[in-house]
């Protein structure tokens, strides 16, 4: 891999040539996408497509065989821990819902701010005006200002996805990597979640996965069809769904 | 606007655990020094002594519960630290029997003379200083803590690996002390106290002092885990505890959490180990034993898991138990009941019994709590969300 001392690319997100196999299976395949600033992209594709592997990489859970990623055009990220990566401004929504059960919606945001995390600053800390505030907003964003008080645990299914974007939003990352954010929602959790994201977007760059095929045809944005861990296809939705090789994958060769 | 660090930490509970530790530690020293002997209210000094060791143990439990409660590191061989504390003090109080030994060799413990060693092994050196061996009281347990976690958690052991390898370093520890040339008085440990500090450790006087500094050090452990656990990084401990990844993931850096609660909570057992050698009159190898270790986390279990003052609780009922059980004819079969009282508390009270309690008391609290809320709300005409179900 080349030395960068200039910026490489304009992209937030850049991913070229990626590959990642575990025990002989390839999981990623030459995978090259990348996010121009400010954009959402949203990624389909059948189970087993390296979807999620893809997210795996780019937070640096997952470490490519081969490959480059880089953030923010200089930042190689395949040498970079979970941490650091998140400090960075890389965001992460999981795709079951993972947020800290056993304690209150509001501790769960005041947790995912992106203040000082050290030791010290987190045993000397104590609250701000700022900080508070930062909350409530996020809290009103998320719709779950009457339930600040409430245990993360006893929301329902599309309040914990809701509370997970809105801890995402308490960090306040450059990139957001959302992972299958309606899953398991109702229609109308579905619409507001795609009007959340659209919000969301304003200021941040944002990746979502997701199979809901109403859900990104509401979202209107940029498609990428994701298959055997290469990009298949890319465009609007109507372009890639009118697409042969998407609808053969999909519907089984 | 944010209260202080000292009082956010204390709630009902805390309070009155402190209120209640603290007449302990008074009262008791009292009626043992000031009340004529074979008056009912005097306490007889065997009993300050068998107190004082509960209350170290409540000490242990407590540095157990800070880890494994709020932060989900089940420690097996927490006990290592314990009796790494005590070594230290007893090594100070085998210096300060000088000549009085069988041999009478002014520096060598009589062990040593035994062994023919002619002189003290560097390792010894300072301390026949007090100060040195409380500060090796805290140092030795935290090196050891800091050293194996961070190599422990750098590496991402977590769960019931993590737990096999405290087992297996208290277990190494176990087998070094017993060896005659580690220099620790092999199998029999080192025993014979004379003074501590210059006074007689067998006196009244003595012991009562002891109980009373061991009620001071359980206060003051309790209150610094009570200031971790209300801080934010108590909530970052129980976030690790209950999702790990997600906490990387939101970036922090786990592994600097968990060594640190590790590190502190040993140099707490470490200190409960030093009180507890003065009160006992001897430290062995066999404190090393995995079984031991086990046992405290037991204690935390009966008390309640993740509540501090459960944890004290649950080591001073179950050691009660213990003798209670120990001294009579049903000696032989106390480590049935003792696995017999885990197997059932696991079942049937899986909070243990401060968290048992909580679970009955809480909802009625939270539901005074939120009536007054939304009465709240109403004033403020805020009506209440539509529940996204």
């Amino acid at each position: 891999m080349n030395v960068m001392d200039t910026r490489a690319t304009s992209a937030m997100l850049y991913l070229d040539g990626v590959h990642v196999s575990f025990d002989g299976f390839h999981a990623i395949n030459n995978l090259s996408l990348m996010l121009a600033p400010g954009e959402m992209r949203a990624i389909i594709g059948p189970n087993g497509a390296g979807k999620t592997t893809m997210m795996d990489i780019i937070t640096g859970k997952t470490k490519p065989d081969e490959g480059t990623v880089l953030f923010d055009g200089t930042v190689d990220l395949t040498r970079l821990d979970e941490t650091r990566i998140a400090e960075l401004g890389i965001g992460r929504k999981f795709q079951k819902p993972t947020v800290f059960e056993s304690q209150t919606v509001q501790d769960n945001l005041l947790l995912a701010l992106n203040v000082d995390h050290s030791v010290r600053g987190t045993l000397f800390w104590r609250g701000s005006k700022a900080e508070s505030e930062r909350i409530d907003n996020v809290l009103e964003t998320i719709r779950l200002t009457g339930a600040r008080n409430r245990l993360a645990g006893s929301l329902s299914h599309g309040q914990k996805q809701w509370l997970e974007i809105g801890m995402l939003l308490a960090q306040d990352p450059k990139v957001l990597l959302v992972d299958e954010p309606v899953a398991g929602m109702t229609d109308v959790e579905t619409h507001l979640t795609a009007e959340l994201l659209k919000q969301i977007n304003r200021n941040h760059t944002i990746m979502v996965v997701e199979h809901d095929m109403t859900f990104v045809r509401e979202l209107g944005v940029k498609v990428s069809c994701l298959h055997e861990g290469t990009v298949l296809a890319e465009g609007t939705i109507d372009q890639v769904s009118s697409n042969e090789r998407v609808v053969e994958v999909y519907l089984g060769r | 606007m944010t209260p202080h660090i000292l009082t956010r930490s204390l709630d009902r509970a805390a309070t009155s655990f402190i209120l209640i530790v603290a007449a302990v530690g008074v009262l008791i020293p009292l009626s043992n020094l000031l009340l004529p002997q074979g008056s009912i209210f005097q306490v007889p000094t065997y009993l300050v002594a068998l107190w004082g060791k509960y209350v170290c143990y409540a000490i242990l439990a407590l540095s157990i519960d800070l880890i494994w409660g709020y932060c989900g590191i089940l420690s097996l061989g927490h006990g290592a630290f314990f009796a790494l504390g005590g070594y230290a003090m007893g090594m100070y109080l085998m210096r300060q029997i000088g000549s009085r030994g069988v041999y009478g060799n002014p520096i060598l413990p009589d062990f040593m003379v035994f062994l023919n060693w002619d002189r003290l092994p560097w390792y010894w050196y300072g301390f026949d200083n007090f100060a040195f061996a409380a500060l090796m009281v805290l140092l030795v347990p935290g090196l050891l803590a800091f050293c194996f976690g961070w190599l422990a958690f750098r590496s991402r052991v977590t769960g019931v690996y993590l737990s096999i390898i405290t087992q297996a370093m208290t277990y190494a520890l176990l087998l070094g002390f017993f060896r005659n040339d580690f220099g620790f008085g092999g199998n029999n440990g080192l025993t014979d106290f004379k003074d501590i500090l210059g006074f007689n450790v067998q006196a009244d006087g003595t012991r009562c002092a002891l109980f009373l500094l061991s009620c001071l050090a359980l206060l003051v452990s309790f209150l610094i885990c009570r200031v971790v656990v209300t801080s934010k990084l108590g909530k970052v401990l129980i976030a690790v505890r209950d999702a790990e990844s997600r906490t990387r993931f939101l970036g922090y850096r786990v592994e600097s959490y968990k060594l640190f609660v590790f590190t502190l909570s040993a140099c707490m057992a470490g200190v409960a180990g030093a009180l507890y050698v003065p009160q006992v009159g001897i430290i062995n190898p066999s404190e090393f034993a995995p079984g031991n270790s086990i046992e405290a986390v037991i204690w935390v279990a009966v008390g309640g898991r993740g509540t501090l003052v459960g944890a004290a609780l649950g080591a001073v009922v179950v050691n009660y138990a213990k003798t209670l059980f120990t001294s009579g004819p049903l000696a032989p079969y106390w480590l049935f009941m003792l696995g017999a009282l885990f197997i059932l508390v696991t079942l049937l009270l899986p909070k243990g019994i401060v968290g048992t309690f909580n679970a009955w008391w809480e909802p009625w609290k939270a539901q005074r709590a939120s009536a007054d809320d939304i009465s709240a709300a109403r004033e403020d005409g805020i009506s209440e969300p539509n529940p996204a179900e």
